[in-house]
């Protein structure tokens, strides 16, 4: 039996290896949750815009991006925005981008049934008072599908902050390669990958128990 | 802007003797050598751990969701680094087992969290009548559940499991974080050694799709068999 010793996790890893990986993680996750809805209520809309110009090649980005194992999308993004631009952009940027483009497919499936949510009456009412496209969404059909969707939209960005942990395919520096840097300097690479564990599982957690709250909130008001 | 394509890349050898295709389609072999050991283990487990969910007794209950809050809350890589490096030097039984078992261990469990949720959420969508009227027949508790909940139970969470198992083929793909030869990983080497990354890529990319599509149609083959006349999607 091995002895563990977790004593040797001191402010001084804390912020030398851990804090720098951890504001990258969360920041990714912000940017790509961001970016990700953005886009994704976009390629909803072109999904349901009943214009085949529009809905097939959304259609072709959304399950594509779905069907492909996210680590492939991470080399393949690392792989070509050099080729395409003819420079490198290092990890970091590249896994921003790829998250973006990745997330915006999921997100767009959670949007598009949000949007479908949305009962007729209530684009037939904006419609009628004479709204065009643009304000029939914006004013009335987006907040609710937005609302309606919050829980889903929580739970889909907490899976991505999973994920994030990913860009070790690339060697991106996140709060998993923190732990990892940390244990391999301190000769104590075990306790590192524990406690990362730890901390993941306390983060995803405390962040699921709060959707679930969420989620009996805004059930009652409906 | 105009692309050279190399596929004779393909049939280059790899310096061991062998090509890339045939290194290729052995790395194919592998993900879905994961793929398929993760997933019986998982559809086992999973199957146990949803269906102790669901029973009376609160202590089963409890042990049923803390399994699947634990599973669930951790990124898989991690996990994968938890079978691959912690859990050998912790347990000395692990200590010589190949990374693929390892891996298969960590897929399989993760996976579990996820089928158990949805076996749960199957076994909840029948009416309690189902339960009630075994008890009354007489069935004891196992019985009910052998007998009359799961077997309709298993047959509602096909369509959610259809997207786990794959999801797993995709999720076999973090194994390369441990060495394990799968496309992956055959991916990032071959594309370092041979610098043809498009080419590769998009074969391999290929064979992802044509896993997941296979298995598509493999689990809408079983849910065709296993109808039950008079249900949702029955009586066909």
């Amino acid at each position: 039996m091995l002895d563990l010793d977790l004593t040797f996790f001191d402010w001084e890893i804390i912020s030398r290896f851990i804090a720098k990986g951890f504001v990258f993680s969360v920041q990714l996750t912000l940017i790509a949750m961001a970016g990700g809805i953005v886009f994704g209520t976009v390629l909803a809309l072109m999904r349901l815009s009943g214009r085949k110009s529009l809905d097939v090649p959304a259609a072709v980005y959304v399950n594509g991006m779905r069907s492909i194992p996210l680590v492939m999308v991470i080399l393949w993004f690392y792989l070509l925005i050099p080729f395409l631009i003819g420079r490198s952009i290092g990890a970091e940027l590249s896994a921003i981008i790829t998250f973006v483009a990745f997330e915006s497919a999921y997100y767009s499936e959670i949007m598009r049934a949000g949007i479908q949510s949305v009962s007729r009456g209530q684009v037939y009412a904006a419609q009628a008072v004479g709204m065009s496209y643009g304000q029939t969404m914006r004013l009335v059909v987006l907040p609710q599908a937005f609302r309606n969707m919050l829980p889903v939209l929580l739970t889909q960005t907490i899976i991505l902050f999973q994920d994030t942990s990913l860009v070790y395919a690339i060697g991106a520096y996140d709060l998993l390669k923190g732990f990892e840097q940390a244990g391999k300097n301190y000769g104590r690479p075990i306790e590192a990958y524990l406690l990362a564990a730890v901390v993941y599982f306390v983060i995803c957690i405390s962040l699921s128990q709060m959707v679930k709250r969420l989620q009996t909130r805004i059930a009652i008001v409906r | 802007m105009t692309y050279q394509w190399e596929w004779q890349v393909f049939l280059s050898d790899d310096g061991s003797g062998r090509t890339y295709l045939a290194w290729m389609f052995s790395a194919w072999g592998w993900t879905l050598a994961v793929s398929a050991c993760s997933w019986i283990f998982a559809l086992l487990a999973g199957s146990l751990i949803g269906t102790l969910r669901t029973v009376p007794q609160r202590g089963w209950q409890w042990i049923g969701n803390a399994w699947v809050e634990v599973f669930r809350n951790v990124p898989l890589l991690v996990q994968i680094f938890l079978w691959y490096h912690v859990v050998p030097a912790l347990i000395p039984a692990f200590k010589d087992l190949p990374a693929f078992v390892l891996v298969v261990f960590a897929l399989g469990f993760f996976t579990s969290a996820r089928i158990a949720e949805q076996v749960r959420a199957g076994i909840q969508s029948l009416s309690r009548g189902q339960r009630m009227a075994g008890l009354a027949l007489g069935l004891t508790l196992p019985k009910t559940y052998r007998y009359v909940i799961l077997p309709m139970a298993f047959r509602i969470v096909i369509p959610p499991l259809t997207s786990e198992a794959m999801n797993i083929i995709k999720n076999s793909s973090v194994a390369f974080a441990v060495s394990v030869a799968e496309m992956t990983m055959f991916a990032m080497q071959a594309q370092e050694e041979t610098s043809r990354g498009i080419e590769i890529y998009l074969a391999v990319t290929a064979l992802y799709i044509v896993s997941a599509f296979a298995v598509n149609r493999l689990m809408a083959g079983i849910e065709r068999r296993v109808r039950v006349p008079g249900y949702i999607g029955g009586a066909k």
